[in-house]
């Protein structure tokens, strides 16, 4: 009888390794899960400091590209640090990220204009408003990026640190 | 007789207590200005119902609790709101909270409020609710809103109810005082907290050194109450160690008494029930306990927001520079420099000590004095290089968030170092990196959400166009068909307006021919 059991599990746990390893894009899986564990370890400002459209697309950089390690502001040396260990990847030669003060934005009601231009360039979707409307940032969804303030014609968002 | 049981570690500490213990308290004066801070327990803080300007009455509601584990906070006096602001808080790591600032009008006058008769006829939920109502949060020192502990209590079965009157730090007397004084309320609350969450057995503790307490508790009880006295040893009063204590059972790391069917609240919570059943009173005073240094010391029934400054007045002290304050005990309180600061419902003792320099900190020995002596039997020095170290991963594995805080490690050090601020601080940084990876969380969501919205954004109005460019011979006589029916409903709109106007113009010649 235990026999019978150890010769189906054996059975089994073949064809789970069959079907995850001899699938076509098993390779391309592990890539994936290698950029989500990346992921994971950046702040996801979203902010696009490191020249990328945002924290995955660095993320995916890194993996793909063999971008730098310390393009991160707001991650900091933990972040390269971090992402260091996960790759096997010294870090130091890198050098040190560069400083970020981690803020939320402000907008100044007296002078927004109600342009939806902040809105639209928000990664997180932070801003609420409609044309010729108020608009007004929900602070527990900005990540400080600071994305909003260029397109901005009146200048009237601004940046507390928190 | 219930059989007594060990808990390990503790220290046996010089009580401290005569220079108030033997005194009646004294009533506070209004003061002239209160400060009601939103945040005065543990959990989210209260919401304001109130603006500046605004008159109240004693026992009114100002602020209403901020979620399931919050309460409400109620106005101390009548008088007018003058602020809603950023005010010192006793507090072990923030230094302004914000508040609601009172000014008294000195006719105390109070709110309307309602007993409710014959409490043991009302359904236990109902009971809570009340409870809720009234403000009350733990009254010992944590200030964990009593209602949970309560609505926990009715979910699953209770066994025992523990009252605490064990009041193990050096100097504080407030809860002794307080059940000399009104151990009617106590007993009465202790009685109302068992019918609220229905448990089967309900006990009484103080400890071995407060006699004038229990005699006076012993007057008034039943069979239906059981009064205890337990063994000198701090931490004797803490929940866990008293728990262990008086049953012998171990609330689980992580846990709470109620999962092994146990609630526990302090004397003073008992006190607070009771006036908040059998008369509607809101939490508005507490006994503060006010000694060390100072011309008189005394327990106090402060209201909750007044300045700890003029409780100090009150017993005749002006703060110099040679003296500290600390609020809380000498074990486990924190020091404070804004004396503006109010009193609040966790506030159980203000103390004047000579500021002398710190202890210079020493390298550890490891020669582990701080593992014995803890009550929860934690490896302290383990946990302070950890924490030093930031190896807060690690810290969190050796049960660090089981930590009480009681202080026994950092008095027995030789080395003089400050561990338990050590805890605090890794405490804090932990909590403070869980804040980030939930806020990191909900950013990566949101910012996947956005991209694909705007992918299906993208690929519509592609789409559209594609349509649009596909299809130029049926879309133009549909939409010759539309203009075709605009135009018409344009003529028939022209038309009834003229014979509107030809209509008016016929009445009015009518009308001139009259």
């Amino acid at each position: 009888m235990s026999e019978l059991v150890a010769a189906t599990l054996i059975l089994c746990a073949l064809a789970a390794a069959l079907w995850l390893f001899g699938r076509p894009g098993a390779a391309r899986g592990g890539r994936e899960a290698k950029i989500a564990r990346i992921d994971a370890l950046l702040p996801q400002t979203q902010c696009g400091e490191c020249g990328y459209p945002g924290c995955r697309p660095y993320a995916r950089a890194i993996v793909e590209q063999d971008a730098p390690l310390n393009l991160c502001p707001p991650g900091g040396n933990a972040v390269v640090a971090q992402i260091g260990r996960l790759l096997g990847r010294s870090a130091h030669h890198h050098g040190a990220a560069p400083p970020f003060v981690s803020a939320t934005a402000l907008i100044d009601e007296e002078n927004c204009i109600g342009c939806v231009k902040c809105v639209a360039a928000c990664p997180v979707d932070a801003i609420i408003g409609a044309a010729g409307q108020l608009h007004v940032v929900a602070p527990q969804y900005c990540t400080g990026c600071g994305l909003c303030l260029p397109p901005c014609p009146v200048d009237c968002i601004s940046m507390t640190p928190s | 007789m219930r059989e007594l049981h060990d808990f390990p570690g503790g220290l046996r500490l010089e009580p401290r207590k005569e220079l108030t213990d033997q005194k009646p308290s004294l009533l506070h004066p209004l003061p002239e200005r209160m400060f009601l801070p939103l945040q005065q327990h543990i959990g989210l803080p209260a919401e304001p119902l109130v603006k500046p300007g605004d008159k109240v009455l004693k026992g009114q509601m100002v602020a209403q609790a901020g979620g399931y584990v919050s309460v409400p906070v109620h106005a101390g006096t009548s008088g007018k709101i003058i602020g809603l602001a950023a005010h010192p808080v006793p507090h072990p790591s923030l230094n302004q909270a914000p508040c609601i600032v009172l000014e008294p009008d000195g006719e105390d006058a109070w709110f309307d409020i309602r007993p409710t008769e014959r409490y043991d006829t009302v359904e236990p939920r109902q009971l809570q609710k009340l409870i809720w109502d009234c403000g009350i949060a733990g009254l010992g020192g944590a200030g964990f809103p009593a209602h949970v502990k309560l609505m926990e209590g009715v979910d699953n079965a209770v066994d025992t109810l523990i009252i605490n009157g064990v009041e193990c730090e050096p100097h504080i007397t407030c809860d002794a005082r307080l059940i000399q004084e009104k151990a009617s309320y106590v007993v009465s609350g202790a009685r109302m907290i068992r019918h609220a969450v229905q448990a089967a057995h309900c006990v009484i503790a103080v400890e071995e050194d407060m006699p004038a307490a229990y005699e006076a508790l012993a007057a008034l009880v039943d069979d239906d109450l059981e009064l205890v006295k337990v063994p000198v040893r701090y931490p004797a009063g803490g929940e866990k160690q008293l728990i262990k204590t008086l049953t012998g059972r171990e609330v689980p790391s992580g846990g709470l008494p109620i999962h092994i069917g146990i609630v526990i609240h302090n004397v003073a919570t008992a006190a607070a029930v009771f006036r908040a059943v059998s008369r509607g009173e809101p939490i508005v005073s507490r006994y503060v306990t006010v000694t060390g240094r100072v011309e008189n010391p005394v327990n106090l029934q402060v209201l909750i927001g007044t300045p700890v400054k003029d409780c100090l007045k009150t017993c005749g002290y002006e703060h110099r520079e040679e003296n500290k304050v600390i609020i809380g005990g000498p074990m486990m309180g924190i020091r404070v420099t804004h004396l503006d600061m109010p009193v609040i419902k966790t506030t159980n003792c203000v103390i004047v000590e000579e500021n002398a320099p710190l202890p210079l900190e020493m390298p550890c020995i490891r020669c582990g004095e701080c593992a014995q002596v803890c009550p929860v039997e934690l490896l302290p020095q383990l946990l302070h290089w950890q924490a030093r170290a930031g190896a807060l991963e690690a810290a969190k594995e050796h049960h660090l968030f089981d930590c009480i805080e009681c202080g026994c490690c950092a008095y027995v050090c030789p080395s003089r170092i400050p561990l338990v601020d050590d805890y605090r601080q890794a405490k804090w940084r932990i909590a403070q990196e869980e804040e980030q990876a939930r806020g990191a969380d909900l950013a990566r969501t949101r910012f996947m959400r956005r991209n694909q919205r705007l992918e299906r954004e993208r690929a519509d109005a592609e789409g559209a166009e594609a349509a649009r460019n596909a299809e130029p011979e049926t879309a133009s006589p549909g939409r010759a068909d539309k203009k075709a029916y605009v135009q018409e409903a344009i003529a028939r709109g022209k038309a009834k307006r003229q014979n509107r106007r030809a209509g008016a113009a016929e009445r009015d010649e009518e009308g001139s021919n009259d």
